[in-house]
């Protein structure tokens, strides 16, 4: 393990100073008589290391390339003139090198006493925590002395005194004031030493490009954009310039604030599906700093936003920490025991079905909590309640995927690993915003890209990816909201006419029918270019060279996102982007593939462990007898062998009477379900619904029962990220509420009467893997060791697969489909002119229940309505006006946000505040073949407004009137 | 003095020499000059429109502009007095001339005098070390300065 404890349990990973090289040759050498074997092209400072000598160095870490302008990491080698920098010095065969010499000493020491000369207050006293990676380097070098005084013109001496920060002293002549701006992070210019590293993680590892150093010489200091304010600034605070200082000129307040962690957990991230893993650091209690995990195979040391900064919703004021009960939905809560809540909800519950039928209850889980949590929800809902009506919000955003790559592939799962990215020669984007949603695999694309990888991007808005700093989309087709399925299948068509599809390929892994079949189909005249054309809006001859670059420009990725799935013919589109890559031959190797970028960080495990009403955990269906039989015996009841409701059937079933009861683990499907109106109504007409969540959400407004959830802090588990990586979510705090929600829901199995006794989530684990034969393998014990693996994880695959359909596709022969466009209902009218799309933007996490209630609002406090100047001036509306949002379904109202990324006829919005309800306004349609709601097509119209609508007002008395709880005086806001 | 144009022009004329110069390989320092002899600075609100079309972020533009005392950040006078204050010319008496400008001059060097008719600047190696000491005005390199070259200097540049 990369890992040394310097304080028992506050892990330090060790830091090589330059990157790994990936050259397979060996070369070996000696560093202070210890004989070391690296590969060729490892630095000095790198191969020292790892024979375990330390090297000092300020400039150099090994999350940048070497840069070689400290001075500090000098060596001697026999042989060569002078004292060359070790980080920029490659090794060589046979080399001798030393690391300590007297001569070595003096340049160290002479080099460093500069830079304290140049830093506030000298070398002797600590400054900022004191615990920099400069300081240990004071004392690593032995320096002690400062020749120089301190009487410099960094030098910030105290005005008011001694004892003052850093940063608020008196004004030098090259004096920066401290930038305050940003809510996580101080940058105090007076520490700054001007190594670059924030600067070259900036750009290296984030691919932001938003730092640089100002002028020359003396003055030089690093500064954000051109000398802006962080906040201002092309910043997207991503951390890893704090991350990468190695002063206190950048770092955490809350380190500032709190001080240094006295311990740390590795744990994986709740948010996005990139599922990065962190050192939770903590000081007593409480959580002082998110710290990328650099052996966390999915981030590689880095993170985005949200996952650095925005953890303090879990200490939050609107956090519920007790069980809560309630007659009926216009009583205020009554907080209660555990005990008295979960034997409430199980009366309710068997009274509903022993009144209603076995059918009248159900399930949803989230794909927020744990796999074990999930597997665990599903197992109350088929064995406990005795029948499948077990749901999960992955119904609203990727079941498409589950489905077109099922049926295609045979899987149901991206399949690559993030790392494939790298191999990448052509990318092709659509319907996803990486930057944004998935901010840190987007950094890794952007990467690739830089290197020269060439980018196609395919969707309605121009996406940062099609133009930011050293990116630049080859294609950017910007068609209409919900012709996706007709640029896919146009795609196909010059594939097919053009003879640029891969025959080899095809006759070896695909059903040669099938393609036969599919190739027929898209080379119809209807599905030409020019066609295609005239149905997205876009020019016939950049839908020919994005095939052509796609088919022929070597390894060919794609990667795509909810503006996929959440169409009428989400399924439908899936499938597309499997055909192309089947077609292509871009499957089974490092590079290619095709691959859901998931929005929540478990919402591939969720689907894994058999969240949906007719699938087990490993997506086997419920009508087979074989697999029924396993759980039959493992469970000891009698398993239902129909299909139970979905989200929406069991909101049907509740407005016609026959189902009553509920229970939603963290998830918020008023705000996140479409057609809001429909689901509250729905949620009215049942008797018992328990809600169990963080906050008393927007569902919880309808609920009867609320029991506190926990969040990924106080509880071990494991989250699948969207590369199918099985990761470990490691306890870092007690839970708050005294249950994690696993043992909550136990604890209500119990209170059902089943014999659950599970005392650690491992055990659930265990259970998975003994039943579910793609995660056979898979055990904590595997995980520990190891630190994750990708399902399949099985005796084939005893640890994991990266990368899917190596040998062959899994389903046997690749399957083409056709995939018939078909325009949906969702249409443009004299009434509705504008088409509706919606997104998220980096700051926000979906609904926004954690990053609303954390100071990530800086950047994005209400939700906006981007639209074309065009549309604007046509409307009379001016950038920031209040705008009415209507359409079939229902209206709101938001300010508008005038811009060109939006096209013409098209409207842009995000859905993370609960005030704008986006999807009042989406409609009911869905996909046609796993009901995902079409949330990236509403045909709307827009007009001028005074503000909030009506139905935005009494929205806002009824949240305060059902948020009542008894004994609490009610929160300002 | 002449009225400094609007953001949007600056944009505007920005445009057009970016247009120009953008196929050049590693455009940005001649597009830097050409903004430089368009308005005789480098105007804060062209780097935006720089970045965006050399697809860099406005940072490493602003990185590249303060690094070089060259491009200026606002308006010089109608002539340009650089005088060199390199080895060479030290050694050969560039002090004293460098006092001597400076007082008839009524301005320290990086200053312009209030009529707006001379900006005057040091610069280290003309590559007329032969001539010592040497000094450029408006781009014309004048060598061996003496009391009557200084004269002639403030002269032209006065009227």
């Amino acid at each position: 393990m990369n890992v040394k404890a310097d304080i028992p349990s506050l892990i330090t990973e060790i830091d090589y100073g330059t990157p790994a090289s990936k050259a397979e040759r060996m070369v070996t050498l000696t560093v202070d008589g210890r004989s070391v074997t690296v590969p060729e092209g490892t630095s000095i400072m790198r191969a020292s290391m790892e024979a375990g000598i330390e090297i000092p160095k300020l400039c150099a870490t090994d999350m940048l390339e070497s840069f070689g302008s400290c001075r500090i990491c000098l060596v001697e080698i026999d042989g060569r003139a002078g004292t060359p920098a070790s980080c920029t010095t490659p090794v060589g065969e046979g080399m001798v090198v030393r690391t300590q010499s007297e001569r070595l000493d003096a340049i160290r020491k002479g080099v460093m006493e500069l830079y304290v000369s140049d830093h506030p207050q000298g070398w002797n006293e600590q400054r900022g925590t004191g615990a920099s990676e400069f300081d240990r380097m004071v004392k690593m070098v032995g320096l002690t002395e400062n020749r120089y005084g301190t009487e410099g013109r960094n030098h910030v001496m105290a005005e008011a005194g001694e004892g003052m920060a850093p940063g608020n002293g008196s004004l030098t002549i090259d004096y920066m004031v401290r930038d305050e701006s940003n809510p996580y992070f101080t940058y105090d210019p007076s520490q700054c030493i001007v190594c670059s590293r924030c600067v070259r993680a900036c750009e290296e590892v984030q691919g932001t490009f938003a730092l640089t150093i100002q002028g020359r010489g003396f003055e030089s200091r690093m500064v954000a954009s051109m000398n802006e304010a962080f906040l201002e600034s092309e910043c997207v605070s991503c951390g890893a310039c704090v991350q990468a200082c190695p002063t206190d000129a950048l770092r955490e307040k809350s380190i500032l604030e709190k001080g240094m962690p006295e311990r740390s957990v590795v744990t994986t991230c709740a948010y996005c599906g990139v599922g990065c893993n962190f050192k939770a650091e903590v000081k007593g209690d409480e959580v002082v700093r998110m710290l990328p995990y650099k052996a966390g195979k999915a981030n590689h040391g880095h993170s985005c936003v949200k996952g650095r900064f925005a953890y303090g919703y879990a200490n939050h004021k609107d956090r519920i920490l007790k069980p809560m009960l309630r007659e009926k939905i216009t009583d205020p809560w009554r907080e209660v025991t555990w005990e008295e809540a979960l034997t409430h909800a199980a009366n309710e519950f068997r009274r509903i079905q022993y009144q209603y039928g076995r059918g009248a209850i159900g399930g949803i889980t989230s794909s927020r909590c744990t796999d074990e949590e999930t597997y665990l929800v599903q197992k109350l809902v088929r064995q406990g309640f005795g029948n499948n009506n077990v749901d999960t919000c992955a119904r609203v955003c990727h079941s498409p995927t589950g489905y077109g790559l099922n049926t295609t592939l045979g899987t149901s799962a991206g399949t690559q690993d993030f790392d494939s990215v790298e191999a990448a020669d052509v990318i092709l984007v659509i319907g996803a915003n990486p930057t944004d949603a998935h901010p840190v695999f987007a950094s890794r694309m952007k990467k690739r890209l830089r290197e020269g990888a060439k980018l196609i991007v395919i969707d309605p808005r121009r996406i940062e990816l099609v133009k930011s700093p050293h990116v630049e989309a080859a294609y950017h087709l910007p068609i209409r909201p919900g012709t996706n399925v007709a640029i896919l299948t146009g795609l196909g068509h010059v594939i097919a006419t053009e003879k640029l599809y891969n025959e080899d390929y095809i006759r070896a892994h695909c059903d040669w029918d099938a393609f036969q079949d599919w190739l027929e189909f898209v080379s119809d005249p209807r599905y030409s270019p020019a066609e295609i054309a005239q149905i997205c809006g876009i020019e016939a001859e950049d839908i020919r060279q994005a095939a052509r670059l796609y088919a022929t420009g070597g390894n060919g990725a794609i990667y795509y996102g909810l503006g996929v799935t959440e169409h009428s013919q989400g399924s439908t589109a899936v499938m597309a982007l499997a055909n192309l890559a089947m077609a292509t031959g871009n499957l089974g190797r490092k590079g290619v593939g095709v691959n859901p970028l998931r929005g929540q960080n478990n919402v591939q495990g969720s689907c894994d462990m058999g969240s949906f009403p007719h699938e087990f955990p490993g997506y086997r269906h419920v009508a087979i007898d074989a697999v029924r039989q396993i759980y039959e015996d493992a469970w000891g009841v009698k398993l239902d062998n129909e299909p139970g409701l979905r989200i929406n059937n069991m909101l049907d079933a509740a407005i016609d009477g026959s189902f009553k009861g509920i229970y939603i683990q963290g998830e918020d499907i008023l705000q996140s379900d479409p057609d809001t109106k429909h689901v509250a109504a729905g949620l009215a007409q049942m008797e018992c619904v328990v809600v169990q969540d963080l906050f008393l959400n927007e569902t919880a407004r309808y609920a009867h029962v609320f029991l506190p959830g926990s969040t990924f802090l106080e509880k071990d588990g494991t989250f699948i990220n969207a590369e199918r990586r099985i990761n470990m979510v490691r306890k870092v705090i007690e839970p708050k509420a005294g249950y994690a929600d696993w043992e909550a829901t136990q604890a209500l199995a119990r209170a059902l009467g089943l014999d659950w006794n599970y005392t650690h989530p491992s055990q659930i684990m265990d259970e998975i893997a003994a039943t579910t034969p793609t995660f056979a393998g898979v055990s904590f014990e595997l995980l520990e060791r190891v630190g994750s693996v990708q399902w399949p994880c099985n005796e084939k695959a005893p640890l994991g697969t990266p990368i899917m359909h190596v040998d062959g596709i899994v389903r046997g022969k690749g399957n083409f489909v056709r995939t018939e466009y078909v325009a949906t209902d969702e249409k443009v009218g004299p009434r509705f002119p504008l088409l509706l799309t919606t997104g998220r933007i980096l700051s926000q996490y979906n609904v926004g229940a954690q990053t609303r209630r954390t100071d990530n609002n800086v950047w994005h406090a209400e939700d906006r309505l981007e639209i074309h100047p065009h549309d604007a001036e046509e409307r009379g509306i001016r950038d920031g006006d209040w705008v009415r949002l209507s359409s079939r379904s229902g209206e709101t109202t938001l300010r508008a946000q005038v811009t060109d990324r939006v096209a013409p006829g098209v409207v842009y919005t995000t859905f993370h505040h609960p005030d704008t309800q986006a999807n009042v306004v989406t409609t009911d349609s869905s996909d046609w073949a796993t009901n995902c709601p079409e949330y990236k097509v509403t045909a709307v119209q827009v007009s001028p407004s005074n503000g909030p609508s009506d139905w935005q007002h009494d929205y806002a008395e009824m949240s305060r009137m059902t948020r009542r709880i008894k004994g609490h005086l009610e929160a300002a806001e | 003095m002449a009225l400094q144009p609007a953001s949007t022009e600056i944009a505007t004329r920005t445009a057009s020499i970016i247009q120009q110069m953008q196929g050049l390989e590693g455009p940005l320092l001649p597009i830097l000059h050409g903004v430089q002899e368009e308005f005789g600075y480098v105007p804060k609100e062209a780097l935006p429109v720089i970045a965006d079309a050399l697809n860099l972020s406005r940072a490493e533009v602003h990185g590249v502009v303060s690094f070089y005392h060259d491009f200026r950040k606002n308006p010089a006078g109608r002539h340009v007095l650089k005088l060199c204050q390199a080895e060479s010319c030290q050694s050969m008496g560039s002090d004293e001339v460098a006092d001597k400008l400076k007082k008839l001059l009524g301005i320290d060097f990086h200053e312009t005098t209030h009529d707006g008719s001379v900006t005057l600047e040091p610069v280290y190696c003309l590559g007329l070390c032969a001539c010592s000491p040497a000094a450029l005005l408006d781009g014309e390199p004048i060598g061996r300065l003496d009391d009557v070259k200084i004269g002639e200097i403030v002269r032209e540049v006065r009227t």
